[in-house]
This record gives C-alpha cells, structure tokens and sequence, in this order.
C-alpha cells in the first residue's frame, strides 16, 4: 500500500557542497523495506514549485522509525527543501518504486556498487542489508570534486570503497568505469545507480556479470498513472513495449531497459 | 450528499467531481489510495485504434505554478482498453467518460462505435484538443467545419452521449463550441492544454524532447475560467470544466462560471487524495454557506450587459 503522510525533520545539516542529510520520522517508515525504492516528496504546501520531487532512501531506522535521504541543491525544489528546519514537517509519499534485489546474492557472494553523484545514496541502505547478509561488498564511487564527496567513511565501514573524482582532486582522476577497469574488479553481481552515460559505461563495461542498475527519469505522478516517466525494453521490435522508473523500476536488471 | 449529484447527458453522477483524462491513467494506480466508487466519474486516458508508444522522453517539464507535457497519447489500443482496463473498472460504481483519439476520422469512428457499447462507459469525450493529432494539416480542434462535421459522425455511431474536449489554442473558443453544438454534441469538456515550451537556460534547447508541450495546472485556470464562462453563455451544452483545479473553491469558480462539472488533472500527481478531498470539502463548504444545491451557484458570474455585448461581438 503507499500512502503520503507529513513527516517530522529530525535533522537537516549539509554534508558537502550542496549535498544536504535530511532525517525523517513518521509510521510511513514502516512501509520501507527495500534499498533502492523512492519517496517523492512535496516541499511546499503552495502551488510553486509545484511538481513532487523524487528522492531516493538512503537510510532505513525502524527502531526509531526514521529515514534518511541525501538530496543535492540542484533547482527551485531541492531549495526550498533545504531551507526547512528541524521540527518542521514534510509531506512524503512512498515508499515507491522496486528495489535492488538484496537476496539475489548469497553469503560468500561478492557484490560491486557502483555509484555516481547523487546516485550514490540508494546503495548505502543496499551495502548494509548486503554486508549483513554476509555478502562481500566492493564500492566504487564517483563525484565531480573533492569538495562533493559524501558518506567515503561510512561507505569504508561496510567495504573497500575506492572514490573517483572527475577533476582528480580526491581519489583516482576520472570515472567509475576507469577505477572498476583498471583494478580489475570482480564480482558476482553489482547494482548501480547514477547519471544515465555512467549507467550506460557500466552495463557496456561488464557484459558477463549479472548487474541491477536504477535508472532517473523526469516523472509526474511517481505512482504509474502519468506516462512521464517511461523508458524502452532492450530489444523490443514493436517499438511499442515499455517500462515505467516510478513502478516498474527504479531498479531493473541490466539489460531488460534501453538505458 | 444529495447537494452534489448532478444529472447530465448519459451520466447520473453522486458529485461534480472527476479526474481528467491522461492524469489518472485507468484508475488503477489510483484505487490503492481510496474507493473509486466515491468519485463522480472517470475520465479515462486517451484511446486510440493501435497501441501507441508515445514521445520520447523527457515528457515532462515543471513551470510556474504549473507543468508542460508530451506524453504523444501513450495507450494500449482500443482491444486491450475494452477486455482489460474497463473490465478490471466494472468493480466500481462510477460511471467511466471514454476520452477517445486518432489520426483520421475514420478512426474516431471507429473507436467511439466500439468503446460506447462498454457497460461502464457512459459517454465519450472526443479529444480533439490534442496538438499531435493532425487532418489534412490542420488539427481537429482547431477548424470548427472539422469539428462540426467529426461530431456529427461519431454521433451517428456512438451509444451514449458525446462530449467533446475543446483546445484552448484558438482565437475563438465560442465558435468551436458552437460548431460542436450544430454537429449534435451533448456537452462539452474544457480546456485542454495550453501548447508551451521550456529551455534549459544552459543549452538553449527544450528541455521536452517534442520540444513544445501542453501546460496545465494552476497557471492555466484563469484562461479556462474565463473560457468557460464565455462558452456556457453562447450554447446550451452543459460544461465539465477543468484547468488548474486544486480544491473546492476552484470549483465553485468554475461552476460560478458557468459549468456543470470539474475535472482535476494535474493536481493527482501533487496530491493522490485530491479528488475525495475535494468532495468532502465542497460538500462541507456549500452546507456552511446554506446552498441546496451546487448548481444554486451556477452561472453567478454571468452578467447580463457582459453578455449583450458578447453577441454583438
Ligand atoms: C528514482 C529517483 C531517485 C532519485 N534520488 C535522488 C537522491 O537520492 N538525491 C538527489 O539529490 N536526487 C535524486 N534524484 C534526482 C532528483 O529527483 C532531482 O535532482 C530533483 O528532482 C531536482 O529538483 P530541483 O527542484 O532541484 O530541480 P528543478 O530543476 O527545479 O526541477 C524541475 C523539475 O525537473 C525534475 N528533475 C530535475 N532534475 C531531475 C533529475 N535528475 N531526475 C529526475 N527529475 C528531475 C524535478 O523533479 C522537477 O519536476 C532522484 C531521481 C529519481 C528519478
Ligand atoms: C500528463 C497529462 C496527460 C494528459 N493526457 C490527456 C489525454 O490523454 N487526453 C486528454 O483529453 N487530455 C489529456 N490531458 C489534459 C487534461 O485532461 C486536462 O485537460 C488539462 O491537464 C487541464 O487540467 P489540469 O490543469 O487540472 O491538469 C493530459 C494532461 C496531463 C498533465
Ligand atoms: S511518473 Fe507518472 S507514470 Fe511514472
């Protein structure tokens, strides 16, 4: 069932350039259950911006009944959200969307998580059901510069993490796909998420393994009704056959959408 | 409730209130968040022929107070709409208005002649407001010889009464209404969408990948609103009106204006709740204002001098 309710700010602090944390309490987080599933969030009670913005779980608390999720300034939405302050409220509808397949590995398995930007939070939630699952967990994360890189040390906590920076001004210079490259990295499945050229390289880059990737798309309702949000089946001859990110998705294995 | 039901050609309806076509799919995603059976109608997501796939993506650009959108008439076909979607629909009380579309008017016909006969739909509302949608290089609702004549032949074959969407993207509203009214509509839906355009401030290029897209929502309502109340006063075809409805006092403008019904669209995506919100609320504020009846408030706006000087026009 989805359900929208208002949620308590717990907390809200910036963590790197206009990447913010926001923590949020309420029964919905009773609902999450899956890493890789969104809320789609409304940040103002008025008319402009009008439109709910989709955001990732990054961190499910059940025993607290909170969430966390790690968003990025980018336009008029994302500013006003980061402008609320502890104790206000946020109207949230979710949780929404298919997660990442936590049990598609087993213990001893060795999994690879890609991340990009803000695609990176999702896969926080996934490396700890996975670690706790017994599974071994590789990140590979790639930001802009020094100064956007987020969560490097709790990432560490869970596994190897190996961060990228597009300037080289923290980590390896370059892209996710130059680090997996060149350590030679192997695993027996990984999950990504990120911008769509960075989820195209990957899938291209690791044919032979098995891989779950979340994919963005501009959406409108969030809940499957709208049509906005629509990407093509890999292979398809109709041309007629599709997929929606807000239900069907996020997350789909590699090859089953046009990335 | 009984100050909310409203009777109008085909459809006996508990409450002015449906959502509008494209905005609630066929319901079904929507049903997981209340009864369907509490709202007035549905109006159902275009139907064409074939399947069709649709635009490209993105489809969907925010504005000011509002939204453009290309989805391209995105459905399943009509075969699959009538074993599927309004099967799956029959487990509601709510009557289904059928939103149909094509390329010629061969199609219409031919849609509308077979959609009709579903036991749930209860009129059709013919779109032929959407700027994909092309004869002989001119749009359907754009020419009103087209329109008079595309309405008299679905008329012919349809069922139940026949509603048609007009397209706010004329210079005269009032004489598309009234080339719908000579063709033997039974009603009328309005606005559709406002054809607009976003560009990214970087590139310069759209940001829709159709490049222009429809706007709808808040930023639209004063154009409907002002489109309705010419309309309602130059034709005798009750009026679903829609643009930009958020709440009950919405609404109640539009009924002020001149129209029998509203229909929420873009404000589903905002609020999923928004249309038994609505009918729980008007409900309430038509009873603390000691109104009998929604349609007491029908046509307030009118005036009389306004309307001499319309038909001199
Ligand atoms: C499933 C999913 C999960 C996401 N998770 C996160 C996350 O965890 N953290 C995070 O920072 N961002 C995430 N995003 C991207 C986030 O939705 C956009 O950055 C955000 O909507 C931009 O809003 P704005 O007000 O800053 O920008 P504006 O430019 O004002 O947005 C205008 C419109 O475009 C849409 N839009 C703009 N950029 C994007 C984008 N990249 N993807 C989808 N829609 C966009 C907005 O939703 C809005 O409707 C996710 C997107 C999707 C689809
Ligand atoms: C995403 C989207 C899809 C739509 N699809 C259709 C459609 O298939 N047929 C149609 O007649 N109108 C369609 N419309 C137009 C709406 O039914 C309505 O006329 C318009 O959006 C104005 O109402 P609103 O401001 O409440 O959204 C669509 C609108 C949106 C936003
Ligand atoms: S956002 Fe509306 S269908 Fe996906």
């Amino acid at each position: 069932m989805i359900q929208q309710e208002n949620m308590t700010i717990i907390s809200h602090r910036s963590i790197a350039k206009d990447i913010y944390e926001l923590i949020l309490q309420g029964s919905l987080t009773k609902q999450m259950t899956s890493p890789g599933q969104f809320v789609h969030i409304r940040v103002t009670s008025g008319s402009d911006p009008l439109l709910r913005r989709p955001i990732s779980i990054c961190s499910i608390d059940q025993e607290n009944g909170q969430f966390t999720m790690l968003y990025r300034v980018s336009g008029s939405g994302t500013r006003v959200l980061s402008e609320q302050a502890a104790g206000a409220t946020v109207n949230v509808l979710g949780p929404l969307g298919n997660g990442f397949p936590v049990e598609y590995l087993t213990s001893g398995q060795k999994a690879l998580l890609i991340g990009g930007g803000i695609g990176v939070p999702p896969l926080y939630e996934l490396s700890k059901r996975l670690t706790e699952r017994g599974i071994e967990v590789t990140h590979v994360l790639g930001f802009q510069q020094k100064d956007a890189v987020f969560y490097q040390d709790r990432f560490e906590e869970l596994g190897k993490t190996h961060i990228a920076t597009a300037d080289g001004s923290h980590g390896t210079k370059g892209f996710v796909t130059d680090v997996i490259e060149k350590l030679s990295i192997e695993a027996d499945a990984y999950f990504t998420c990120g911008p769509s050229p960075m989820l195209k390289a990957v899938e291209q880059s690791m044919p032979e393994v098995d891989g779950f990737i979340s994919m963005e798309q501009r959406m409108g309702c969030g809940v499957g009704a709208c049509l906005a949000c629509v990407c093509q089946v890999q292979g398809d001859e109709t041309g007629l056959a599709y997929k929606k990110v807000c239900t069907d998705g996020p997350v789909f294995q590699s090859g089953e959408v046009v990335v | 409730m009984s100050r909310l039901s409203v009777e109008l050609p085909g459809l006996t309806l508990k409450n002015p209130i449906m959502p509008a076509s494209g905005c609630f799919g066929f319901g079904k995603e929507y049903s997981r968040f209340y009864d369907l059976s509490e709202l007035g109608a549905i109006m159902i997501k275009a139907t064409t022929k074939e399947p069709r796939f649709g635009n490209a993506t993105p489809r969907v650009a925010e504005t000011a107070s509002g939204m453009l959108n290309a989805i391209g008439l995105q459905n399943p076909g009509l075969a699959h709409v009538m074993e599927n979607e309004l099967k799956w629909l029959e487990q509601f009380d709510v009557p289904l208005i059928a939103n149909v579309a094509g390329s010629t008017v061969e199609d219409y016909i031919e849609v509308s002649e077979v959609i009709s006969t579903a036991p749930n739909v209860k009129a059709l509302e013919l779109n032929i407001s959407c700027p994909n949608v092309k004869h002989g290089g001119i749009a359907f609702g754009t020419d009103p010889a087209v329109a008079r004549e595309l309405t008299k032949r679905v008329k012919q074959v349809s069922s139940v009464p026949v509603y048609v969407k007009l397209s706010p993207n004329v210079s005269s509203i009032v004489e598309m209404a009234k080339a719908c009214e000579e063709g033997g509509a039974d009603g009328l839906t309005m606005i559709n969408t406002l054809v607009g355009m976003r560009l990214d401030h970087k590139t310069g290029k759209p940001v829709i990948a159709n490049r222009t897209g429809g706007l709808s929502g808040p930023a639209i309502k004063p154009v409907a609103l002002r489109m309705v109340y010419e309309v309602s006063q130059v034709t005798s075809l009750p009026i679903i009106a829609m643009g930009g409805i958020q709440d009950e006092y919405d609404v109640i403008d539009f009924i002020s204006a001149g129209a029998s019904a509203a229909a929420v669209g873009t404000a589903n995506f905002v609020d999923p709740l928004v249309c038994p919100s609505i009918i729980e609320k008007l409900d309430q504020l038509l009873q603390s204002w000691g109104i009998d009846h929604i349609h007491d408030l029908k046509g307030r706006s009118w005036n009389n001098a306004g309307e001499a000087a319309y038909h001199r026009a």
